[in-house]
Formats: structure tokens, C-alpha cells, sequence
């Protein structure tokens, strides 16, 4: 038992700077540019990677975070008591704000925040592709 | 402390006769099992399981399922408010065989059920409403 | 908010077992599973990290057998302890009906007690609930400690306790100490608060 608990949990992956730069990069060409409003690069533990938005959004983004990955740990675990490997991915939608979750790898999620600018299927379309782009990115 | 505090909230414990649960039951059966959904649950916001009925052919871990379910809802609510929206539509997951709908019935109560592919989503939003419809006639 | 359930004659009440990160609050509840595994017929469901830290919650129903005539199932929960996880630790004490709060009994860890407590007071607040008006018992957990300095029971009743003046036990979640006796003892505060309506 250690007494330098601390409150903080990192995640296995370490990201360098610039690995870091590329990823807001793509956050902000592929989404951002898109329409969507916020988009946020979180890990299971719901600390935050990286976040770009559109310069209008003062979401509590902590907050969300958290939220997001314990709604995602929760929905699979669900998934689970019901005999299923896991359920597709998430969605939810508002009047005017929807929001996007996509498993990126074993590790991180992409929250996207957008609203009716955006449809459905571009906002699919654009998060595979900055998925997939970030993955290169985390495997070098 | 004074009085803002609602003196009741921390003994506000309900409970509903067994007529009314029984008319829950009914509602439950001839609207949803009948129809085939394979197992359906009315929880309270804290995860309670108010009534549950299935086909006799699940073996889910239910008691789980309903603090996963209530916690899930919870956490889903406080993303809406966060991105500035009243609520998110209807949760629904899909998995390979199984899939679990929520739907809120009232402040206080969800109903979830879960089914497979012999239910269209279509079907079942239809029987789900005139469920909630009904539970609530009940309740008043 | 208990639900008791006149048709079948079950009552279903939760409580929470709150406080500072790794206070040992999971660790709890991983000893009541063990030590009861024959009674609780479901696997305990842990949403955690791959770091296992909680990430929102613990669960395990609990058969506590007949009370007033009434089948009991109490469901346990832990919150997460870390500070940036209070959203979701707000969403577990939703509806609670009985609270242990673990404290840790570390020297180090003295301000995090004193500040989770007043979380406590905090979050039960946005609940309409008041920290002196709910069942709450104390537990100051890890009193096993060898190697590192510890703070001893009237200081930690001095800090947590001078106000609130509910009861508390000195424990050990990892060897049991004292871990049923804190159950047992919140178990009955929530009974006992529910009276009203199990007669």
C-alpha cells in the first residue's frame, strides 16, 4: 500500500507533443471544418486527450467526459448481461445538439458534439476517416 | 439546516398496491411480452425494479440490469443539460441478437425492454407508447 | 427512495458506500461478496477502469431475509472516489436511502476525508437530502496499516464526526475487519427510517 496515491489515472498510451498537434490537426479538418461543434479525443477513463470546437461552445467538457465514458462503460456492460459481445455505437439526439460516440481503439473514444447542420451519415463519414487517420498517428 | 430541505425526500419511500401492480403486470404482458419482446422491466430513477415480467425464457441478470439501466439513463440526462438540451430522444441499442429499448414513463419511471429480431423497432416504439400510456392511466 | 412492493412483499433499498478515492470503498464490497457469495446470486458489477480505479460504479444486491414480513434486498453501490468524477458520483447517491462513508485513515489522507464528506453534504443537497437526516454510518478504514503513520481514532472522530454524531467504526476492508459490523449497522439505520411504511 503506497501513500502516493494519487488522483489521477493515465492511460497506457503516452502521446508525444507532436503526436498530440497531428491529432488536434485532424479533430479540427476533419470535424471542426465539418460543422461539428466540439469534438473530443477521450480515454476510457474519461481524461481528456484532446479537444478542438468551433470557438462558440463553453460546454463543461470535464463534466462531459466523464459522463461519456461511464455512459459507454455502462452500455457495454449492459451489452453484456444480455449476452451480446457489445451494442453498436452510440447516439444521441436532441432538438438541437446531438451527440456522437465511436470507439477509436481499446483505449480512446471520440465524443462529437453537432447539430442539424450536420447529417448523420457526413458526421459517420467524417469520424471514421479522422478514426482512422488518428490511429496511424497513435501506432507510430 | 433549514428548510430547504425537503424533509420527506429522505423517507420519500413509495409504494403501489397490489392491484395497481397488477395492472402494471397485465399492461406489461398483453402489450409487450404477447407482442414478443422477451423480457421487460419498470424501474425507478434509483434502479429499483417496480415489476417485471419476461418470456420464461431469460435468465438475465436483472437486478443489475436495472442499477446499469437507471445509472445509464442518468448519465445520458446530464450530457443533454450539458450541450444546453431538455433531453435526448429515446435510448436504444442494437446488438447481433439482442436489444435493449428505454423509455422514460414519467419523472420517476423507465420502462426497458428487451428484444430480438422477431420485433421490428417500429412495433415495438408502437407497443412501448400505448404501454406507457397505459401505466400511466393506472398510476393516476 | 425505497420501493416496497406490496404484491410480492419486497422492499429494495439502496445504499451507498461514499468517500475519498481509494479509501478502500470498492474493497468493501468485494468483502461482503466473498463473505456472503452463497446468498447473492449475481456477479458484482464493476464499472472501472483498465487501471481499476471505479469509474461509476459498484453493484451487488443483497438478500438481508425477512423484515417486518417483508423479503429485504438491499442494493450496494460505491461511487467513484476521484475528485473529476463527480458528475457521475452525483448520479449514483440518486434516490438513496442509506450512506457509508469511508474514510481513510492515512495521515495523508486526512483533507480528502474532510473534503469527500462535505461533497456528501453536497451532492445528497442537490438531492433535497440532508447529511443529517439521512441513515449514515462512518467507517475509517485501513486502521491495519503497518508502514505508514495513521491518524488515530479521536482525531479522525474529531474531524468527521463532531457534528454529525452517527455511528462509526474503526476497519479494515482488506482483512474484514469490522466490515459487516459497519453493513449490519447501516442496514438497520435505513430499516429503522423506513418503519413508517413496512408497518
Amino acid at each position: 500500500m503506497g501513500s502516493n496515491y494519487d488522483d489521477y489515472s493515465f492511460s497506457e498510451i503516452v502521446l508525444g507533443q507532436e503526436q498530440l498537434d497531428s491529432i488536434e490537426t485532424i479533430l479540427t479538418d476533419e470535424l471542426v471544418e465539418s460543422g461539428v461543434h466540439s469534438v473530443l479525443l477521450i480515454d476510457l477513463a474519461g481524461n481528456i486527450i484532446a479537444h478542438r470546437d468551433n470557438g462558440n461552445c463553453d460546454h463543461d467538457v470535464y463534466s462531459l467526459s466523464a459522463l461519456a465514458s461511464a455512459n459507454f462503460a455502462a452500455v457495454d456492460t449492459m451489452a453484456k448481461i444480455v449476452g451480446e459481445e457489445e451494442f453498436s455505437l452510440l447516439f444521441h439526439k436532441g432538438e438541437n445538439e446531438s451527440i456522437h460516440f465511436s470507439k477509436v481503439n481499446d483505449e480512446f473514444l471520440l465524443i462529437a458534439v453537432f447539430g442539424k447542420k450536420v447529417t448523420l451519415g457526413l458526421l459517420r463519414l467524417k469520424v471514421a476517416e479522422a478514426i482512422e487517420k488518428i490511429n496511424t498517428i497513435i501506432q507510430q | 439546516m433549514g428548510s430547504d430541505y425537503d424533509d420527506n425526500a429522505s423517507f420519500s419511500d413509495f409504494s403501489l398496491g397490489p392491484e395497481q401492480l397488477e395492472a402494471i403486470e397485465s399492461v406489461l404482458q398483453e402489450e409487450l411480452i404477447d407482442s414478443g419482446v422477451h423480457s421487460v422491466m419498470v424501474i425507478d430513477m434509483a434502479g429499483n425494479i417496480i415489476s417485471q415480467l419476461d418470456n420464461g425464457n431469460c435468465d438475465h441478470d436483472l437486478y443489475s440490469l436495472a442499477a446499469l439501466a437507471s445509472a445509464n439513463f442518468a448519465a445520458v440526462d446530464t450530457m443533454a443539460k450539458i450541450v444546453g438540451e431538455e433531453e435526448f430522444s429515446l435510448l436504444f441499442h442494437k446488438g447481433e441478437s439482442e436489444n435493449i429499448h428505454f423509455s422514460k414513463i414519467n419523472a420517476e419511471f423507465l420502462l426497458i425492454t428487451i428484444f430480438g429480431k422477431d420485433v421490428t423497432l417500429g412495433i415495438l416504439r408502437l407497443k412501448v407508447a400505448e404501454a406507457i400510456q397505459k401505466i400511466n392511466a393506472i398510476w393516476e | 427512495m425505497a420501493f416496497v412492493n406490496m404484491k410480492s412483499k419486497e422492499v429494495q433499498a439502496k445504499i451507498v458506500f461514499y468517500g475519498p478515492g481509494r479509501g478502500g470503498k470498492t474493497t468493501n464490497l468485494e468483502y461482503i461478496y466473498g463473505k456472503f457469495r452463497e446468498r447473492i446470486k449475481s456477479e458484482m458489477v464493476s464499472i472501472k477502469t483498465h487501471g481499476d480505479r471505479t469509474l461509476f460504479f459498484d453493484f451487488l444486491p443483497f438478500d438481508i431475509g425477512k423484515i417486518m414480513g417483508y423479503d429485504v434486498k438491499v442494493q450496494l453501490y460505491t461511487v467513484p472516489g476521484q475528485v473529476k468524477y463527480d458528475a457521475t458520483r452525483k448520479l449514483v447517491l440518486k434516490g438513496v436511502d442509506g450512506v457509508v462513508f469511508v474514510a481513510d485513515s492515512q495521515v495523508e489522507q486526512r483533507k480528502k476525508n474532510v473534503q469527500a464528506l462535505k461533497n456528501l453534504q453536497d451532492n445528497l443537497a442537490t438531492y433535497k437530502k440532508s447529511i443529517f437526516k439521512v441513515p449514515l454510518v462512518l467507517q475509517y478504514n485501513k486502521r491495519d496499516l503497518k508502514d505508514v503513520p495513521i491518524l488515530p481514532m479521536e482525531v479522525m472522530e474529531k474531524d468527521l464526526n463532531s457534528q454529525l454524531k452517527v455511528p462509526s467504526f474503526g476497519a479494515s476492508a482488506v482483512t474484514g475487519h469490522n466490515v459487516v459490523p459497519t453493513l449490519k449497522k447501516i442496514i438497520s439505520a435505513t430499516m429503522a427510517s423506513m418503519q413508517n411504511v413496512l408497518k
